[in-house]
């Protein structure tokens, strides 16, 4: 995780199939994700974000091409071993948490730990607490339980239990979705900072265009079963593609541009 | 012991005077067990000048950097002075973010065994207290409002009603007619195997009869419907509760209570009655045929004895029951379905707790009804 080499792919796509029965998702999609990047995925309902992600993180087996994870072909057969070591240098933040509604809050941060670490229970809760407090949740949240959270510190919590094992990729499944605006700009000023300073590679699905204009280093938009387009924003805004213009140029998408970005109407 | 073969680890030396502590390697999470022992070993007892020099870890997460936070300020407050030197820039910031999120572990809520057993009781019995009385208050509600439909005010939804009758009564019909025949055969069967010895093989005809007919035909038709139907009242309320579809119809101006309850009270109020009366003639035909079987006492002598022995108001008494053991489970299958909140986890807990709730009232009000009639020596 240090001195990160900026050529290094740590996630690769070639030729990847999905489907369901006869629906077809995705044919032959290719994708890159360098190390270090924030990369966000975008594209409309039903285009498949969140089927990638599930086969990015091995939920969901392809029906064709070849998934490499940090050097490690996941459509292969595997052992579980590499499995584990694998899964353990990936972070998930699910769309609503994923906590575990039984357990409070350290100890859902604490389960990662738990499961693949040998460390005393004290360092476990010391580490717990560690990542609770870098989240930006009060010290007092630890011991509460899921159901007293509101929607932003469920996110903030699950973000915790994500970086309990400090992961080298940590994806994300519309981490501002259900946030107001000011509590999902906090999120993702502290998705940016985390990310600078771990060291982490983020993939994460958004329909946030703010969050797209902050903090995205590159955009793959899904579209046509494949990565239609992919690059930094200005290459987005420079597409003349009908739906990345709809997207990015639309009321939403105009609203959420900076200042000095915004072209010339036509 | 120096580096070579570890993959992490920290060496200590005394240079002019000062304690010298240089980590090396990859100070992460995989490696902290042993990093925490060295520590502990190597740096925690040193008294005097300390320098930490960090030039040598190759790579540093956050448990590793929360290692090196924690040993550097447990020195210092020992009154060391430390100071810690070459740090990587990236590392540098990264003991930053760690030592602002540095703080004491919260302690989870302090549980002495003999408070935590009377919170548990008094917690219990408070919850058991509001569940009676919000269950009299619903109970009022349900009558209020089949009293507005005699008036006129509030209205018995027909089609409803029908479908409920249909899934509460005739689809329960074979599951209670079966249970209800194999407890006739096995009652005979035990019977005729104790009065035998007595040469009173033709008593199992009452031994049947009046418990078929007074008791078991209809607790054991309770019993299944609480199971099949108190729970999917439950689930069934409950979800909509989940998805605000019970607030979407009071704000169309639709009262709940008309809509979705009173034709599943009214359904098995009908309906749990005449399964009981199939149920009654199931549980005797099991008795008939096992007492054939067993004891050659021919269906018609069955019959015949049946009349002579076991009157009418047997079965009266166990049919009158029917109706109130009805109302009881779907009051408590509705009731327990507005009080879902929110998650599935309570959707799950409270059908369960619906189908546990109502076979006991069952059952108790079962008992209370054998005393009030022993008492009036019916």
């Amino acid at each position: 995780m240090n001195a990160p080499d900026p050529g290094e792919i740590v996630i690769r796509l070639r030729g990847l199939r999905t489907q369901f029965g006869a629906q077809v998702i995705h044919d032959g999609l290719d994708l890159d994700v360098r190390r270090g990047e924030i990369l966000a995925i975008v594209g409309g309902s039903g285009t498949g974000k969140s089927v990638m992600l599930r086969t990015m993180l091995g939920l969901k087996r392809p029906e064709g091409g070849r998934i490499e994870v940090l050097g490690v072909d996941i459509t292969a057969e595997q052992d579980d071993e590499t499995l584990r070591r694998l899964r353990r240098r990936l972070g998930v933040l699910f769309q609503d948490g994923a906590l575990f509604g039984e357990l409070s809050v350290a100890e859902n941060v604490a389960v990662p730990l738990k499961e693949h670490t040998a460390l005393s229970p004290e360092t476990i809760a010391a580490i717990a607490a560690l990542k609770i407090a870098m989240v930006g949740l009060p010290a007092n949240a630890g011991p509460k339980k899921p159901s007293d959270l509101s929607g932003g510190m469920k996110k903030r919590a699950g973000l915790a239990r994500s970086l309990a094992l400090d992961p080298d990729i940590l994806f994300l499944d519309e981490p501002t979705a259900g946030l107001d605006p000011i509590g999902a700009a906090a999120f993702d000023d502290l998705i940016r900072g985390l990310q600078g300073t771990m060291g982490l590679t983020v993939v994460m699905i958004t329909h946030d265009l703010d969050t797209l204009h902050a903090i995205c280093d590159r955009i793959a938009v899904l579209a046509e079963k494949k990565v239609m387009l992919i690059g930094p924003m200005a290459k987005m805004l420079a597409s003349d593609h009908p739906w990345v213009r709809e997207y990015f140029h639309g009321p939403r998408g105009r609203a959420a541009l900076p200042e000095t970005a915004l072209p010339e109407p036509d | 012991m120096n580096g070579a073969g570890i993959e992490a680890g920290l060496d200590a030396t005394l240079r002019a005077g000062r304690h010298w502590l240089a980590p090396f390697g990859r100070w992460t999470l995989d490696e902290l067990p042993d990093l925490e022992n060295l520590v502990r070993e190597r740096a925690l007892g040193r008294r005097g000048p300390t320098t930490w020099d960090a030039s040598r870890i190759e790579s540093l997460d956050s448990a590793g950097a929360w290692l090196i936070h924690r040993s550097v300020a447990a020195m210092r407050r020992g009154g060391a002075d430390v100071d810690l030197t070459g740090l990587k820039p990236e590392h540098e910031t990264l003991l930053h973010l760690v030592a602002d999120s540095d703080r004491a572990v919260e302690p989870a809520v302090e549980s002495n065994l003999i408070i935590l057993v009377l919170t548990r009781m008094g917690r219990a019995f408070d919850r058991a207290m509001r569940d009676g009385r919000d269950l009299v208050a619903f109970n009022g509600a349900i009558v209020a409002t089949a009293f507005g439909v005699l008036i006129g005010r509030s209205r018995l939804r027909f089609v409803p009603t029908v479908v409920h009758l249909e899934q509460v009564g005739f689809n329960a019909l074979p599951i209670a007619g079966l249970i209800s025949f194999l407890i006739g055969v096995v009652m005979a069967y035990q019977g005729a195997s104790q009065l035998q010895k007595f040469g009173a093989e033709i008593f199992v005809v009452d031994l049947v009869g009046v418990s078929v007919l007074r008791e078991i035909g209809i607790l054991l038709t309770a019993i299944v419907v609480a199971g099949r139907s108190g729970s999917a009242f439950t689930s069934q309320i409950g979800s909509m509760k989940m998805q605000q579809e019970i607030d979407a119809l009071r704000v169309i101006g639709v009262d709940p209570i008309e809509a979705l309850v009173l034709p599943r009270v009214a359904a098995l109020v009908l309906g749990l009655p005449i399964l009981a009366v199939f149920a009654d003639i199931m549980g005797l035909l099991g008795g008939a045929v096992m007492a054939w079987g067993a004891l050659g006492i021919t269906p018609l002598q069955f019959l015949e004895r049946l009349g002579e022995q076991v009157g009418p108001e047997q079965y009266f008494i166990g049919i009158a029951k029917a109706p109130v053991f009805a109302y009881l489970i779907a009051l408590v299958g509705c009731r327990n379905g507005f009080n879902v909140r929110g998650s599935a986890a309570s959707l799950g807990r409270l059908t369960t707790r619906s189908v546990v709730e109502s076979i006991f009232l069952v059952i108790v009000l079962d008992a209370a009804f054998s005393v009030v009639l022993s008492a009036m020596n019916l």
